[in-house]
């Protein structure tokens, strides 16, 4: 089967879990075992050709313009880690079934942890850079799920989103670093980055690759100072613990570090970065985890110790560190898998992880204690056990080191002292829990677990065994397939147990022996350690940190969005003058661009001066004298509309006419509803910076309104005008344009026109105002709601007014009118009304909604453009024939006419159901509190 | 006459920025619609000025161009949709906040 089912099968599984979850207790972890097992045969059945030494590749181009392909690879080193992510993981999923409680939702759990496994192996076998990027986040995203699995809990809460924010913001240096890397490479292609090592070492961009993508790698194996969030994670179910934050997530990091040897290694700044943070790393994990008391606290900083080890190795730079890393990255998945496993049984067995609680558990759990006290040792690095192996090439490496010089002989005490707290610690986990005298009152009896939770225990710590002792015949292989996947070219190694008496193992032996003695003197030390080294955590230092983040984007918050309308406009006016301005000023720009145009004539000067006017009085009124000000502004229309007249354009005088009307009477019922109450004036500076502002933007304007109309220029309706009778059936040119040649315009605006409508009724819905009970000057609104008169005289009008509106309508084609000044006039029409008789006395009579009124309008606008489909021709393409009728005769019928009808529905129920809601609005208040005239009078 | 023009819409835009620097939302709405007859004037005058050429075809040329006329015509529409849209947006703010005031200051409201 093809490699690429090593990873569906995990996330089919993931599918399959909560699905079973229901059938029986044990059905969501058989569906996650049994999907392990699966993609676990299929990588073995790729064996022979892995070990062969080929290459297994799987490609599908995704997005090629982005160097984006779905591409796979499976090479000795990620053969080594999908073994290790699915064997842990299967021993994993079966211990998880016993360690839950029953009453957990088990679907969920295993859904994450098998959508863990998949990113993992992602990860692993990804051969192009983004894809490899995408499975890292992943995994930080599902760790972060898992660790807050029980979100009732503080503690899980907490360590979730640290973890998330330390491991996301790696990610994005990493994603930053990989583009880099690509850019320099000019592919994403794993293979072609691999094979281009010189080119990146030698390139300017070298160092900020490799500060990058150490980041994301530095966050992911929570090395120093970006640690503090694995003990944080602790709060996971331990299952979780001892997959993901020991055994395989944490071990992404420092699997880039393997898959980027070829590229990124052998520097000089790749030693001091990589190698000095490991080996800080190394020795800060390792003096913490001997101060811990809770159980998983020790294992937690015992495993960023060993991190650092590992980070140390491959920091060195020579093959020989990066075969010895890769061994040390399997030994402590085995030995620290089942020390996690055999915590949380104690864990589950005594209630408790507190270890200055739970001592003396041998006489209770014999069987446990001695598979944990196996696996212990082998952390120690005991040897016959497998730490031992790679502690000895770890020692061995630091020996012959030239780099350093004069002070070479720090690195081999570094060593020593990190193996020497190394022991210590794993002497504390032996002693403190199975030894050291009686429990101190466990909330429960301890006793041996179910027999099935031990096993995948005890698979472990036999391979710990067997490792330690068969190395070359059990784990070489794979560290040589592994090696030479990693470096194309593994170096030649000896893993025998047996070396001679040199210097690592007098290094070892005097780890051993200091490790006891440090052990023995741990009350001391203890104290010590309290007394001396202050209570400062890397977690205190990123809640503070991130409260002080929070505090200052408040703030700057607070300054941009201050909730003022008048903030943003004058932002948005300054915006638009500099950008405007700018190429002005750069360019330069004559204003009067040459082209003659028609003097003034008196009665224009006139309008002109009149609508300056009454724009100067709109603003003047604005503030006290609200309906002045809404005259003065209908003043203003009137006039424009008179300019549209004036200058050749009957269809837009009648548009603006019509609409004036019906803004009007809007803004009327608006100002009804909106309080009088005085505000205090605004300051003199702000008047001035506003007046400032809008003459720069109204003179502006005016400048570009005078530059664009003086000069000439080519325009390009020629066609239309040509073609307006002959295609288009119609005189009216812009008629014609509307509903035939920029038809689907005009379907989307009418389309827009019902949206607004629609949503200025969901606005109006359940709103409730208070109408005020006096008008201008304290005066009463008139209890008279709907004169007689005004009724009287508007019925007669209606049929009138709608029947100018039909003629409007069907002109419209040919002279000035159409569809949407007919709506406005039809709107108007029904709207007096409304004004004249109530609301009642309409609705009696207005059967028709509005929005049947805006739908059948759509639709039959839509219905004409859809028709022309049903002659093979483009949508809204237009027809036209004529008909001679009796009496008549000849006339002209075209299928725009008919789009037109829809525009003309759409309007007037835009018009009506805007006008008729905001009506009801104003007359539910009068009816309901009205100003009784006997009181007045 | 280009000249005049050009000034009526630069003083509809001045009045209409000052307005729509106000703190209440009436003064807002307003400004809004006065800025909407300057920028359709402006559309307009993109066809450049004519008089007597109204574009209908018949009564002979030369006519004016029908573009931008066809342009503004759903301008002045869609203003008065998105003048509504303004002014019932107010309204809910006003029933949702009970106040009319735009500048982030609600509560100084008066009586």
């Amino acid at each position: 089967m093809s490699i690429g089912w090593i990873i569906l099968l995990p996330l089919c599984g993931a599918l399959a879990a909560p699905l079973v979850a229901g059938r029986t207790r044990a059905a969501s972890a058989w569906a996650a075992a049994a999907a392990t097992a699966t993609a676990l045969a299929v990588a073995l059945s790729h064996a022979p050709a892995v070990f062969a030494g080929e290459t297994v590749q799987l490609l599908y181009p995704w997005i090629p313009a982005i160097g984006l392909d779905l591409a796979l690879r499976l090479d000795g080193l990620a053969f080594v880690f999908v073994l290790l992510v699915l064997a842990i993981g299967l021993l994993v999923i079966l211990y998880a079934s016993y360690y839950l409680p029953a009453e957990d939702p088990k679907g969920r759990f295993f859904a994450l942890l098998l959508l863990f496994q998949t990113a993992m192996l992602g990860i692993v076998m990804a051969d192009n850079l983004l894809m490899l990027l995408v499975f890292w986040e992943l995994t930080s995203l599902t760790s972060f799920l898992l660790v807050g699995y029980d979100p009732s809990k503080q503690a899980a809460r907490r360590g979730a989103r640290i973890a998330l924010v330390i491991t996301g913001a790696g990610g994005l240096a990493l994603l930053a670093g990989l583009l880099l890397l690509g850019h320099v490479v000019g592919s994403y292609r794993l293979s072609d980055v691999l094979a281009a090592g010189d080119l990146v070492r030698g390139h300017d961009l070298y160092v900020p690759i490799l500060v990058l993508i150490l980041l994301g790698v530095f966050t992911k194996s929570a090395q120093f100072p970006f640690h503090f969030w694995l003990p944080g994670a602790m709060a996971a179910p331990t299952p979780v613990s001892a997959y993901l934050h020991s055994a395989t997530m944490v071990k992404a990091g420092v699997f880039l570090l393997a898959r980027f040897h070829p590229t990124l290694a052998g520097t000089e700044v790749w030693f001091y970065l990589v190698g000095g943070v490991g080996l800080t790393t190394l020795l800060f994990g390792a003096y913490t985890a001997l101060f811990k008391h809770d159980l998983k606290g020790l294992l937690a900083y015992s495993t960023i110790s060993h991190l650092g080890l590992i980070t140390f190795l491959f920091g060195l730079g020579t093959p020989l560190g990066a075969v010895a890393g890769l061994f040390h990255i399997i030994n402590h998945a085995i030995f620290k898998g089942s020390l996690f496993m055999a915590a949380g049984i104690i864990d589950h067995e005594t209630g408790t992880r507190d270890m200055r609680r739970i001592n003396g558990l041998w006489k209770y759990m014999p069987y446990t204690a001695t598979l944990a006290m196996v696996a212990a040792s082998a952390m120690a690095g005991v040897p016959l056990l497998n730490g031992f192996l790679s502690k000895e090439m770890f020692f061995d490496q630091t020996l012959d080191l030239d780099l350093l010089g004069g002070v070479a002989w720090l690195l081999p005490a570094a060593a020593t002292l990190a193996g020497t707290f190394a022991v210590a610690y794993s002497l504390r986990f032996i002693h403190d829990v199975f030894f050291n005298g009686e429990p101190v009152d466990l909330p429960r009896t301890p006793h041996e677990p179910p027999r099935w939770m031990r096993i995948p225990v005890e698979i472990l710590v036999a391979l710990c065994l067997l490792v330690g002792i068969l190395p070359q015949q059990t784990v070489g292989p794979f560290l040589e397939i592994g090696a030479s996947g990693m470096l194309g070219s593994p170096p030649s190694f000896d893993l025998a147990i047996w070396h001679g008496f040199n210097a690592p193992l007098v290094m070892s032996l005097i780890a051993l022996g200091a490790g006891v003695l440090v052990y023995s003197s741990r009350h001391w030390l203890f104290a010590t350690h309290d007394r001396l080294l202050p209570r400062t955590s890397g977690e205190a230092a990123f809640e503070r940190i991130a409260a002080l983040l929070l505090h200052v984007s408040h703030r700057i918050m607070a300054w941009i969005d201050n909730r003022s309308l008048q903030r943003y406009a004058v932002w948005l006016v300054l915006v638009v003058l500099v950008l405007t301005a700018a190429p002005l000023v750069r360019h330069g720009l004559t204003l009067d661009g040459g082209l003659a145009g028609e003097p003034v004539d008196g009665v224009s000067l006139v309008a002109a001066l009149l609508v300056a006017a009454a724009a100067v009085a709109t603003v003047v009124a604005a503030r006290r004298q609200r309906l002045l000000a809404l005259i003065m502004t209908s003043i203003v229309g009137l006039v424009v509309s008179l300019t549209f007249i004036h200058f050749s354009a009957p269809d837009l005088a009648l548009t603006q006419l019509s609409v004036e009307v019906v803004t009007t009477i809007l803004l009327l019922l608006v100002l009804y509803l909106l309080p009088l109450g005085e505000i205090r004036p605004t300051p003199r500076w702000r008047q001035i910076r506003d007046l400032v502002l809008a003459s720069a933007a109204g003179l502006g304007t005016a400048a570009l309104a005078y530059a664009m109309m003086t000069r000439g220029y080519e325009p390009i309706s020629r066609y239309f005008l040509e073609f307006a009778k002959p295609h288009g059936g119609g005189t009216n040119v812009v008629n014609v344009i509307l509903v035939d040649f920029r038809g689907f315009d005009t379907w989307g605006e009418i389309t827009v026109l019902g949206i607004a409508a629609t949503g200025i009724y969901a606005m109006l819905r359940g709103l409730r105002l208070k109408a005020p009970t006096r008008g201008i000057g304290g005066r009463p609104w008139s209890a008279d709601a709907h004169p007689l008169i005004l009724a009287m005289i508007s019925r007669p009008l209606l049929p009138l007014a709608l029947l100018v509106s039909v003629y409007i309508l069907l002109r419209g084609h040919n002279s000035p009118g159409g569809g949407f000044i007919a709506g406005l006039v039809a709107g108007t029409a029904l709207i007096l009304q409304q004004l004249a008789s109530g609301q009642q006395w309409t609705g009696e009579r207005m059967r028709l909604g509005y929005f049947t009124l805006i739908g059948v309008g759509l639709a039959v606008a839509t219905g004409t453009g859809l028709a022309a489909l049903i002659f093979e021709r483009p949508f809204l393409t237009s027809a036209y024939t004529y008909l001679s009728l009796p009496l008549v005769g000849k006339v002209e019928v075209a299928s725009a006419m008919a789009f037109d009808l829809g525009v003309f529905l759409v309007v007037v129920g835009t018009v009506m159901l805007i006008l008729e809601n905001l009506g009801r609005l104003t007359s539910g208040r009068t009816q309901t509190a009205p100003v009784s005239p006997g009181e007045e009078r | 006459m280009a000249a005049l023009l050009a000034l009526v819409i630069g003083l509809l835009v001045g009045c209409g920025v000052y307005l729509l620097l106000r703190a209440r939302t009436f003064s807002v709405i307003l400004g809004i619609v006065l800025i909407s007859y300057a920028t359709n004037l402006f559309l307009f005058a993109a066809g450049r000025l004519a008089t007597n050429q109204a574009p209908l075809v018949g009564e002979g040329p030369p006519y004016a161009d029908p573009l931008p006329q066809a342009l503004v015509l759903t301008a002045i529409v869609i203003g008065f949709a998105m003048t509504a849209f303004v002014a019932v947006l107010a309204l809910r703010a006003r029933g949702e906040f009970g106040s009319d005031r735009v500048d982030g200051k609600p509560r100084e409201d008066g009586p």
